[in-house]
């Protein structure tokens, strides 16, 4: 990864300079007006969450039982990230919201599911940062179970209500629309890959620190 | 079988972060030997007992009981440890026996008559019925002595066993452990009063730091001994 | 072995328990304490909110339930009694399961009490279906009480645990309110929506098989300092 690093930064630059006038020559959508375009950056931020939350779980899982350090900076890195992408969600989604339903928020099935999975990724942070000795292993454990949780936080949430665009939305786009979609879910995509790779970087920096200042204890 | 008659740790490091608990320990301790583990507070014997009590896992390194690792020896390697640690491991609210009578159930051992008698050994055989938050520090301790070795453990780790004992109960202790090392016990011992490892213990490990500064037999000066050591390194 | 070694930390804490009661209690005290709260905001003009019942019958479960979680494990820290539980010899996840079972039961006696309580003061209809919903709230029950007991052993020697514990186990807890509170709302409409209160009771308990089978893999790793 450390050699694509440079390449891709300058792919992932020019596809987000690109983005825009892509996403200005897309179907404009007649009831939603310029709003729509929210669209094109809501949306893949939600899928690069969700991707990032189940690396997250997954790389705790690895940590928990066989003791990789790797794994855990990976789970850290990614945790950070679930945060980020999350963000980026929670703040686009009410601009929609208030346009297509006269609201800022409906405690809809997607819009609490994404609300409760953003809570778990910040209490992992929080656990890394105030749990003292030991919180790598709590995080861990939190991260297991939240992943675990996704599931059912999606059943439990879609058999309450649904007012939010349904999945089925991205497949069945028109292709005015679906090219510049998944032209900004991979730019956003690469730029989640680009930060992991630097947020990894810095981490086994770290713990490279770390391993020095041990040997020069020794 | 899961019972040893020696363990040893090998190159065994404990690390927080960039806190270094346990620093490439090497040790070994045969049946009927007193180890003393000396140091001051924070030097890293509380890390090695509770390594050697599987409580703690190593960083890197090894820990072998009678040749086998832990896990290799199962949860059945626990029947065979018993640790009296500075927190005592009693609940307050329930009675001694009560207490006593739980532990024994959970090592699966026939209690009745293991109960009496740990019950007089502890001096308390009058007082088994009354809440352990009644006890003073020396009872408790007392009690707590007798509830760690319910099983008869081959592997003994006292973690500052001292603490709070007036002269007297002292030296009931220092019996208690001259006695289990007679019978094939191996007992660990972590102190920094060194007063009273003087003349018990029959090898002594000097830790200072996360390091093992040395490990010797035990001979008379020991705080002498000590402070050389110490003001070395 | 692992049987035996749950039943008896579950006696143990039992015995406790009986001794001291202080857990039961402040568990009860404190549920009456959220039932009362929240009357403040659900009830209008003399008149209680339709379905607000079921929502403060699980908020005042989860929330006495996280008080109780908490009580329990400082129990176990004072003497530092975790760690010689932790060393019978016996598979670790046992301690768990006991320590497990102690909360289910000790939720189990508010329950029983909160629940008619509810039922009295916001003129509900809770006990309309008196066997499915015991079902509803033993599933949901113990699916709170698998995470919390988890979270609130390995929370034992974290610094600030008080505060950690709620933080971390309420978001993680969300599926099991939501199901709780939904099943028992369909249970009170007249007639009972029974196959919707099925369905809840069907996923809190595959919610429960989850979130044991992960604690039980997570315990011993988690309790190795």
């Amino acid at each position: 990864m450390r050699k694509l690093f440079m390449p891709l930064l300058v792919v992932a630059t020019a596809m987000f300079a690109y983005a825009p006038f892509m996403i200005d020559q897309a179907a404009y959508e007649s009831s939603m007006g310029l709003v729509s375009k929210i669209f094109y950056f809501h949306a893949p931020s939600g899928m690069v969450m969700l991707l990032s939350a189940v690396v997250c779980g997954i790389a705790s899982a690895l940590y928990l039982w066989r003791r990789n350090p790797g794994a855990d900076r990976l789970a850290m890195a990614s945790a950070e990230l679930t945060v980020l992408y999350g963000l980026i969600v929670i703040a686009t989604g009410p601009l929609w919201a208030r346009k297509a339903w006269g609201i800022w928020w409906d405690w809809d099935a997607r819009l609490t599911m994404s609300f409760v999975g953003w809570l778990i990724a910040i209490s992992y942070l929080f656990v890394r940062k105030y749990g003292g000795p030991g919180s790598d292993k709590l995080g861990a454990a939190l991260a297991v179970f939240g992943t675990a949780n996704v599931p059912f936080i999606y059943l439990s949430v879609n058999f309450w209500r649904t007012l939010h665009p349904k999945t089925s939305v991205v497949p069945t786009l028109p292709p005015l629309i679906r090219g510049p979609f998944w032209f900004s879910a991979l730019a956003l995509f690469l730029m989640y890959l680009l930060l992991l790779t630097a947020r990894l970087h810095l981490e086994r920096q770290r713990a490279a620190l770390d391993a020095l200042y041990l040997a020069e204890e020794d | 079988m899961s019972d040893f008659d020696e363990v040893r740790l090998l190159d065994v490091s404990r690390h927080f972060g960039r806190r270094r608990a346990l620093s490439h320990v090497s040790l070994t301790a045969r049946a009927g030997d007193i180890l003393g583990l000396l140091g001051p507070n924070g030097a890293g014997k509380s890390t090695i007992i509770g390594a050697l009590a599987t409580l703690v896992a190593p960083t890197s390194g090894e820990i072998h009981y009678g040749g086998q690792r832990a896990r290799a020896l199962g949860d059945g390697l626990r029947r065979h440890i018993g640790l009296l640690a500075h927190e005592l491991h009693l609940y307050p609210e329930l009675t001694a026996r009560q207490n006593l009578e739980f532990f024994a159930q959970l090592y699966g051992v026939h209690s009745g008559p293991a109960i009496d008698t740990a019950l007089e050994r502890a001096a308390l055989a009058d007082r088994g019925h009354e809440e352990v938050q009644g006890f003073s520090r020396g009872m408790r301790q007392r009690l707590a002595l007798e509830r760690s070795l319910l099983h008869h453990p081959r592997l003994v780790l006292f973690d500052e066993p001292f603490t709070g004992l007036d002269d007297h109960a002292v030296g009931i202790v220092a019996g208690r452990l001259r006695e289990l090392a007679a019978s094939g016990a191996i007992v660990i011992i972590a102190t920094h009063d060194l007063d009273l490892a003087d003349g018990l213990v029959t090898r002594v490990a000097l830790i200072r730091e996360g390091k093992l500064l040395s490990d010797e037999p035990a001979a008379a000066g020991l705080r002498a001994r000590y402070r050389s050591v110490m003001g070395r390194a | 072995m692992f049987t035996r070694t749950a039943l008896l930390v579950l006696k143990k804490d039992f015995a406790i328990e009986v001794r001291s009661r202080e857990i039961l209690y402040t568990t009860l005290l404190f549920a009456l304490s959220c039932v009362l709260i929240f009357s403040i905001a659900f009830v209008k003009e003399g008149e209680p909110l339709l379905d607000a019942a079921a929502g403060i019958l699980w908020i005042a479960v989860e929330f006495a339930g996280t008080l109780a979680l908490g009580k329990t494990f400082e129990r176990e820290r004072y003497s530092e009694t975790l760690r010689a539980l932790l060393l019978a010899p016996a598979p670790r996840a046992a301690i768990y399961v006991g320590k497990m079972l102690g909360v289910v039961v000790l939720l189990a006696v508010a329950e029983a009490l909160l629940v008619p309580l509810v039922a009295l003061l916001f003129h509900a209809p809770l006990l309309a279906q008196p066997l499915l919903l015991m079902a509803l709230v033993a599933a949901g029950t113990i699916g709170f009480s698998s995470v919390g007991t988890l979270f609130a052993a390995m929370l034992v020697r974290a610094r600030s645990r008080d505060v950690m514990l709620p933080i971390l186990l309420y978001p993680m807890t969300v599926p099991v309110m939501i199901a709780g509170v939904r099943g028992t709302s369909a249970l009170m409409q007249s007639p009972a929506d029974v196959p919707s209160a099925i369905m809840w009771i069907g996923l809190l308990a595959s919610m429960d098989v989850v979130f044991m089978t992960i604690a039980l893999w997570t315990f011993e790793p988690l309790m190795t300092e």
